[in-house]
């Protein structure tokens, strides 16, 4: 069997981070990735990260993709791509599984950077093709160019469904509109002001009652909400499009911390359940670490900075704390707090400290 | 023959030719099948992408109630994009890489092992 010290599972901004910051520091890293090609959903994103602290503020996504890719090139992290792994066994054996075959890798410590999967929202015909998640849509759209219609509705004004309505019309898809349960718009004015400006409505206290169509989606009722969610009689309309993004939360994919006998903890904040963890990113696994989205959904900037200080700290467990370690891990706190001051993250800090306490 | 290949592709709206920020490399193109009948994609592409550049939005029929299903996530989570690839079933094609001559066909409830 093949063995390695840290495995890593996820090649996504945490996963990079993590086995860069690790095998940097000395370890020997294996990095597994179901996807081709390193980046994860940076490889979609065309816009530029905001954040005054972090490194890559002003870059865009697909850029941070390719450096973290070079940077991980330059250190002796083996990459296993187009690998799923598909289970935890007692010891610390992952079972493997590629196109062709099913393979195990031991490893002494284990870093899950496994990301989350978008939501789905509940309406008659919400299965019918041409119902998509607002990434996948955007996946499609920018790193293969391709078109999976001409009209949107996007269902959903956080940032994902702000962002990613721009970038289809930049792809020369037609945003018919946003619509947004509460009544407020979720994601940064920035965003919203982007399409605002170009007359897309964003529809507060709106949402989704229905797709219409036989084979595929050839239009969707929209409907307005009252102050307690329930819709407003007579108030649908109907909307001609063939693409509805669906843009409302994701969930942390974490089969393999459930498996590997985490403390696992429901917190709405985060996305659903999510691990119990440290402040280092230390599951109460010892030899388990977990970064980015799978340990609470929040964004790229801190998914990085997460996958440092797992890395780090996998590092110290393992080898025991190094000068280097230590400054790893006391600046990227530091830059966690700070990148986590703004009203946006607030939810985020309060499902952490709630997860903190879940398991005093 | 090279041409009419070209214009193939060209012809349909849903390839992206021009976009403020990126630029698509379609280099290599593939012949490929889906229900018997020759397509093309290109070789940097998964089938779905490939797929749906070609318009097809129906990539599977449900077990019970024949519902008809494309892709949802795209990124090899969700499960809706299962079809038979080269006759194995349930093969994600949203993560599946185009290959040259691969024979895709609409799997109907669970296919056949």
């Amino acid at each position: 069997m093949k063995t390695t010290e840290i495995a890593v599972i996820g090649g996504g901004p945490a996963g990079l981070s993590a086995a860069i910051v690790a095998s940097r520091l000395g370890a020997q890293v294996t990095l597994i990735d179901d996807n081709q090609r390193p980046g994860g959903q940076l490889i979609k994103q065309t816009h530029k990260f905001f954040g005054d602290k972090t490194h890559y503020c002003g870059t865009r996504g697909i850029d941070i993709a390719a450096i973290l890719a070079n940077e991980l090139k330059l250190t002796t992290t083996e990459v296993v791509s187009g690998t799923s792994v598909i289970g935890f066994y007692p010891g610390s054996v992952l079972a493997l599984a590629d196109r062709k075959r099913f393979f195990k890798l031991s490893c002494k410590s284990l870093i899950v950077a496994t990301g989350a999967a978008e939501n789905n929202l509940l309406f008659p015909n919400n299965d019918l093709p041409g119902v998509y998640g607002a990434g996948a849509v955007q996946t499609l759209v920018n790193v293969y160019g391709v078109r999976p219609g001409k009209r949107v509705l996007m269902v959903g004004s956080g940032n994902i469904g702000l962002i990613v309505s721009y970038q289809l019309i930049q792809a020369g898809i037609r945003v018919v509109a946003v619509v947004e349960a509460l009544p407020r718009i979720g994601g940064y004015n920035v965003h919203a002001a982007k399409l605002a400006r170009l007359g897309i409505p964003i529809l507060t206290s709106h949402t989704i009652k229905s797709a219409i169509g036989r084979e595929y989606v050839t239009g969707a009722i929209v409907c307005k909400l009252d102050r307690k969610f329930h819709p407003v009689k007579n108030s649908e309309h109907r909307v001609k499009v063939d693409i509805i993004c669906l843009a409302v939360g994701l969930t942390p994919l974490t089969e393999i911390l459930w498996q590997a006998g985490c403390h696992m903890v429901y917190i709405p904040e985060l996305g659903g359940h999510v691990a119990w963890h440290n402040e280092t990113m230390q599951t109460n696994q010892k030899n388990i670490y977990v970064a980015g989205d799978v340990s609470g959904i929040e964004e790229a900037s801190t998914a990085m900075l997460e996958g440092r200080l797992a890395g780090a700290s996998a590092f110290e467990y393992l080898r025991g704390k190094s000068k280097e370690s230590r400054m790893i891990i006391n600046e990227t706190r530091t830059e966690l707090r700070a990148i986590r001051q703004g009203p946006f993250s607030r939810r985020v800090v309060r499902g952490k400290k709630k997860l903190a306490k879940s398991l005093l | 023959m090279r041409s009419t290949i070209s214009k193939k592709i060209s012809n349909r709206n849903t390839r992206i030719t021009e976009h403020p920020i990126l630029r698509f490399e379609r280099k290599k193109k593939v012949r490929f099948f889906f229900e018997g009948k020759p397509l093309y994609g290109y070789e940097t592409e998964t089938i779905a992408a490939a797929l749906v550049a070609n318009g097809i939005r129906v990539f599977r029929h449900t077990d019970k109630l024949h519902r008809p299903r494309g892709f949802f996530c795209a990124v090899g989570k969700c499960s809706s994009c299962l079809m038979i690839v080269d006759g194995k079933p349930n093969t994600m094609v949203c993560m599946e890489p185009l290959r040259p001559g691969v024979k895709v066909k609409r799997q109907e409830g669970r296919g056949k092992l």
